[in-house]
């Protein structure tokens, strides 16, 4: 908490409130570590038992090794956004219903709401923030929705997002019914659905190159 | 109720690398602790802090769990019970022997859920009896009411066959299809391997009301053997549903069938959602041996079918839907073999 204030203190008036929220974030993963720690054996032993985790550990997550404090029970949404502050994976269900938190878990798709986090150490996470180059060039998915203007909200866009790029890397020249199989776990409450038919048709356009 | 339906409660969670050692914790831990497959059925009922075990052994790194092999018995395979269901409906073998399989694995929920939810899961799933799944003290809880069966109750999804206090159903895909396919169901436990007809794995509420299998706490599934029996045998799977993906089916049906010339030799019929188990209809069957696959036949089949069905207050609309896929199991739809 104390690091928190001190934020606070500083704060000027430019600061948004994406980045205090993020600041509080890192406060909160601080306090965590701090639990872990020095704790005193509140929680359960383990020594010696096959198969017991650590809280401490490290993901692999958009090419970058995380290390990271994980509770148990902690689903993979959860870590991604309130611990690695990688916000752009939304929550919208929690209950693997709605596709808004999709990720790629070694390349095909899964939702992270559902996922325990402890169980995705060793493989590849991706979230939409993987997905764009380091100078900014946008993934040829990305560029087929901005192109196509997809999405009305775009609540459900991340999701979606994920889905069309395991679809493109899967298959290059779907068919307008394999593409809609492809993104039949995700859903869009504007009911978007024929434009983001239409982006994911140019989004394996773009890919081929054509 | 007041029910916490944010985050989930605290457990602890082990990730053995072996079969023996996920036994062991079974062993240890007991009634308190939870198996953890592909999670998807699992973790809402942790969200919903309904089912609250102290201790969570995933299985995702038992490695022996996973793949698909064949096996010694010609033309059979055997599938480990972590394999997910997107291996399942992919894999080379199952599509050219089992398509019954692969048709019924490819069906179940969404992309997402297929890349992540095993066959192991898939079949020893609990049931969606939405007054169980809310919490509701009803008979399968360890309770003394089903709330599923009163006059006012809400009861669409509900049971026609075999209930017995509880009118819930099996919602699983892939199970009519595996029992069709005369699987047999692996299980590891403190006695060794014990290896069990598909059809004997799923249990009755006269059996034990609060469980949908044969498992035992300290016991797991850990493969599913396909015999040669049935390779490449006229298959036929449909799947009613409201919304064509994540919904559970409303009925589906899962047949396998020998066939010389226009007459039928051998055939294997199972319809699942319409009782607490995959429901094989062995009377039917027995009709059907030396029948020609004609419109009139399938007719038939279809009427024997439904004897006996005890429809509730909203799910009568079962009884045709039921009639119909039993005959367009045997007859097929020209469209689909």
């Amino acid at each position: 908490m104390a690091d928190q204030l001190e934020m606070l203190e500083e704060t000027d008036k430019s600061l948004s409130r994406r980045k205090f929220i993020k600041g509080v974030i890192a406060g909160g993963a601080a306090t965590y570590s701090a639990g872990y720690l020095f704790r005193t054996g509140t929680v359960r032993a383990q020594s010696g038992a096959a198969g017991s985790v650590e809280r401490l550990i490290t993901l692999n997550v958009n090419g970058q090794e995380r290390r990271v404090d994980v509770m148990k029970q902690e689903t993979l949404a959860t870590t991604l956004r309130y611990k690695l502050g990688l916000t752009g994976t939304k929550m919208g269900c929690d209950r693997a219903e709605c596709g808004s938190c999709t990720v790629l878990l070694d390349g095909t798709t899964h939702y992270s709401c559902s996922v325990l986090t402890h169980s995705v150490r060793g493989r590849a996470v991706t979230t939409i923030e993987g997905l764009a180059d380091a100078d900014g060039t946008l993934h040829p998915v990305q560029q087929a929705v901005v192109d196509g203007a997809g999405f009305q909200c775009a609540f459900c866009a991340p999701g979606f997002i994920m889905s069309m790029v395991a679809m493109v890397d899967a298959n290059q020249s779907p068919t307008r019914a394999e593409a809609a199989q492809a993104l039949s776990g995700n859903l869009c409450r504007c009911c978007d659905y024929n434009k983001i038919l239409d982006c994911a048709m140019s989004a394996a356009d773009y890919t081929r190159g054509v | 109720m007041a029910v916490i339906r944010d985050t989930m409660a605290e457990f602890d969670l082990f990730q053995p690398a072996s079969i023996d050692d996920a036994l062991a914790l079974k062993r240890r831990y007991g009634k308190t602790s939870w198996a953890l497959a592909g999670g998807l059925d699992s973790l809402d009922w942790f969200k919903d802090r309904i089912k609250r075990p102290e201790v969570v052994i995933d299985l995702s790194a038992v490695e022996s769990m996973r793949g698909i092999r064949e096996t010694d018995d010609a033309d059979g395979v055997e599938i480990g019970a972590m394999t997910t269901l997107t291996e399942v409906a992919e894999h080379a073998g199952i599509l050219s022997r089992f398509g019954l399989l692969a048709d019924a694995a490819s069906k179940v929920a969404t992309p997402q859920i297929r890349n992540q939810g095993t066959i192991g899961g898939n079949v020893t799933q609990d049931t969606r009896c939405w007054y169980y799944r809310g919490g509701w003290p009803c008979y399968r809880a360890g309770g003394n009411i089903c709330y599923a069966d009163t006059p006012t109750a809400i009861n669409r999804e509900h049971a026609l066959f075999e209930s017995n206090r509880c009118v819930a159903v099996n919602p699983s895909d892939t199970a009519p299809a595996l029992v069709a396919l005369d699987a047999k169901f692996v299980i590891m436990g403190g006695g060794g391997e014990k290896v069990v007809d598909a059809e004997d794995y799923f249990i009755t509420p006269a059996k034990d009301i609060t469980r949908m299998t044969i498992l035992e706490p300290g016991e797991l599934l850990t493969s599913i053997r396909i015999p040669g029996t049935w390779a490449g045998a006229r298959f036929y799977f449909e799947k009613v549903r409201d919304r064509q993906a994540w919904d559970f089916p409303l009925v589906n049906i899962a047949s396998a069938m020998k066939v010389s010339g226009n007459t039928i030799e051998d055939i294997r019929l199972v319809v699942n959602a319409v009782g607490p188990r995959p429901l094989r209809l062995t009377d039917v069957e027995r009709q059907l041996k030396g029948q020609s696959v004609t419109e009139e036949v399938g007719q038939a089949a279809g009427e024997l079918a439904l004897l006996g069905a005890r429809p509730l207050q909203h799910n009568a609309y079962k009884i045709p839907l039921m009639r119909n896929l039993v005959k367009r199991a045997i007859r097929g739809t020209g469209a689909r073999a």
